[in-house]
């Protein structure tokens, strides 16, 4: 790997005039509650441009709620939290493209429409927007399926659709809801693969939320261990090959392994 | 098959059963009634033919009333339930009294209607219009809310602007229910133009039918039934059909 290789967490040296480089989150003393229900504490969160970063923790720990704050999808009770320059829910929600936890392709939608949404919402006609997703399609081995309806394709399939619907909006940060969760170990293994390959062709600012340890491990830079309810941070984690090109020599790997074991006690931590 | 058969030969069985009953005057007697006050399925048959023009020209009348109700019904509903949908306070204002006229008796607001807008086509439209509007708005409402919260969310992040989420995930999601209201009025209008006919009309089924209450012409009154049922049957099965050219995705 080249020593500067997006995988590289070290803090950036701030860009000059003190300014943040324009993709990267910061999360400052964050706290989050649903009326009484106090869902999120003292979150400080950093990810640097093309850093992926992965947050796990048990469930209802409020690791979604959290990724929907980042998004824009919901204000902080507290704390600050910025994407790029931006820190108001409205530009925040500009700058991120969210990627649900079930695919949510629109069944009245060809693959090709789901993939183009976001081209589309922004004002470009029907023909341009599928020529700009058919490349895409190529790329990412759903070539043939542009037509399809979203029932016609395989859950792995429906997956990069609404991947390449994530990616097609042109933001400069994914927010990935556990994009994983509903398939099958050995779909979400091949998943996990081709979204690796994905990143390291067209490195992007990533927050992925999952509660698979070794998933968050292998597709992340850092990683995030979340507490039980009100969530909080036990602790942060590097992941010693993240999106190896091979990834059953990377995830059996005794640095893994240590990582894995390290994440895992950490939870459990957090889970009492 | 079975779909078609089952139906066809319960029917074929009653017809069947009314016919001798009928034909051997069972009923007639069993009531103390003329036997010609209780008409055969054939009779009845051998009326709608004889009938046909006569029959066919009250059919349209009724037909056109029918569908400018459904349509009138169609688009004030449609629009409703977009604006309540939109507005929350406007749902919780006008919800009440979309419940409430549901409940007026159409036999009690069909002579107010003819007192005001006479005798023409208009009453008899209001009158359709206002049954079929409850089962169209309702059902339109049920469909906008049916939508997945996290797909409003998704289309957010996807830079989509409220109109752009209404009519590519709200409207096209709320269609299947719409349908279901549609074909709900689609039944429940021939009652209405009935009524509303009944009530001050120079035409139409439900005119015939009343005026041949007069001259016990019982086997013609059938008839018109027919014709009537027959009309909703038809509606209905256009409407479904509609639906699966509309609705591709079920």
């Amino acid at each position: 790997m080249k020593p500067e290789s997006p995988g590289s967490h070290a803090v950036e040296a701030p860009p000059p005039k003190g300014q943040a480089p324009a993709d990267a989150v910061v999360l400052r003393a964050v706290d989050h509650s649903y009326g009484e229900l106090e869902t999120l504490t003292a979150i400080d969160l950093q990810v640097p441009a093309h850093g992926v970063l992965g947050l796990v923790g048990p469930s209802g720990c409020g690791k979604s709620t959290l990724l929907e704050l980042i998004c824009g999808l919901q204000e902080p009770g507290a704390g600050t939290i910025s994407v790029g320059n931006a820190s108001s829910a409205e530009e925040r929600l500009a700058r991120c493209a969210f990627m649900p936890q079930r695919d949510l392709l629109l069944p009245w939608y060809s693959a090709i429409d789901n993939a183009a949404l976001a081209l589309r919402n922004q004002g470009m006609g029907r023909r341009e927007a599928r020529a700009a997703a058919t490349g895409l399609f190529e790329r990412f081995g759903l070539a043939g399926f542009e037509a399809a309806r979203p029932d016609e394709l395989s859950g792995g399939m429906r997956q990069r659709v609404a991947f390449l619907r994530t990616l097609i909006a042109g933001k400069p940060l994914l927010a990935l809801d556990e994009p994983f969760a509903a398939l099958d170990a050995i779909t979400r293994a091949e998943m996990q693969e081709w979204l690796a390959a994905a990143l390291r062709t067209d490195p992007r600012t990533v927050v992925l939320v999952t509660h698979d340890v070794e998933e968050a491990l292998y597709l992340c830079d850092r990683v995030a261990v979340l507490s039980a309810r009100p969530g909080r941070i036990v602790t942060e984690l590097t992941a010693p090959h993240p999106r190896a090109p091979d990834r059953d020599a990377a995830v059996t790997d005794a640095e893994f392994v240590a990582a894995r074991e390290e994440a895992m006690r950490a939870l459990r931590e957090g889970s009492r | 098959m079975r779909r078609w058969l089952l139906p066809l030969g319960l029917i074929a069985l009653l017809l069947g059963a009314w016919q001798v009953a009928a034909s051997t005057g069972a009923i007639a007697d069993a009531l103390s009634l003329e036997d010609f006050l209780v008409p055969s399925p054939a009779e009845i048959a051998s009326s709608l033919w004889e009938n046909r023009s006569l029959l066919a020209e009250n059919a349209w009348v009724t037909l056109r009333e029918i569908l400018l109700g459904i349509l009138c019904a169609l688009v004030v509903g449609a629009g409703m339930a977009v604006l309540m949908h939109r507005w929350q306070v406007l749902r919780d204002a006008t919800y009440p009294l979309i419940v409430a006229s549901q409940t007026i008796p159409i036999v009690v607001i069909s002579p107010i209607l003819l007192v005001w807008f006479g005798y023409g086509i208009g009453p008899k439209i209001i009158v359709i219009a206002l049954v079929c509007f409850f089962p169209i708005t309702v059902n339109a409402i049920d469909g906008l809310r049916s939508v997945d919260p996290a797909a409003i969310k998704l289309m957010r992040t996807l830079d989509a602007s409220r109109w752009q989420r209404f009519w590519r995930v709200e409207a096209p999601a709320a269609l299947p229910s719409l349908f279901t209201g549609i074909k709900i009025a689609v039944v429940v209008a021939p009652i209405g133009a009935v009524f509303a006919e009944w009530v001050g009309s120079s035409s139409g089924l439900g005119h015939l039918i009343q005026s041949d209450t007069a001259y016990y012409q019982v086997d013609r009154q059938f008839a018109a039934v027919v014709v009537l049922s027959a009309m909703a049957l038809v509606l209905i099965g256009l409407t479904a059909l509609a639906e699966r050219r509309v609705v591709t995705w079920r």
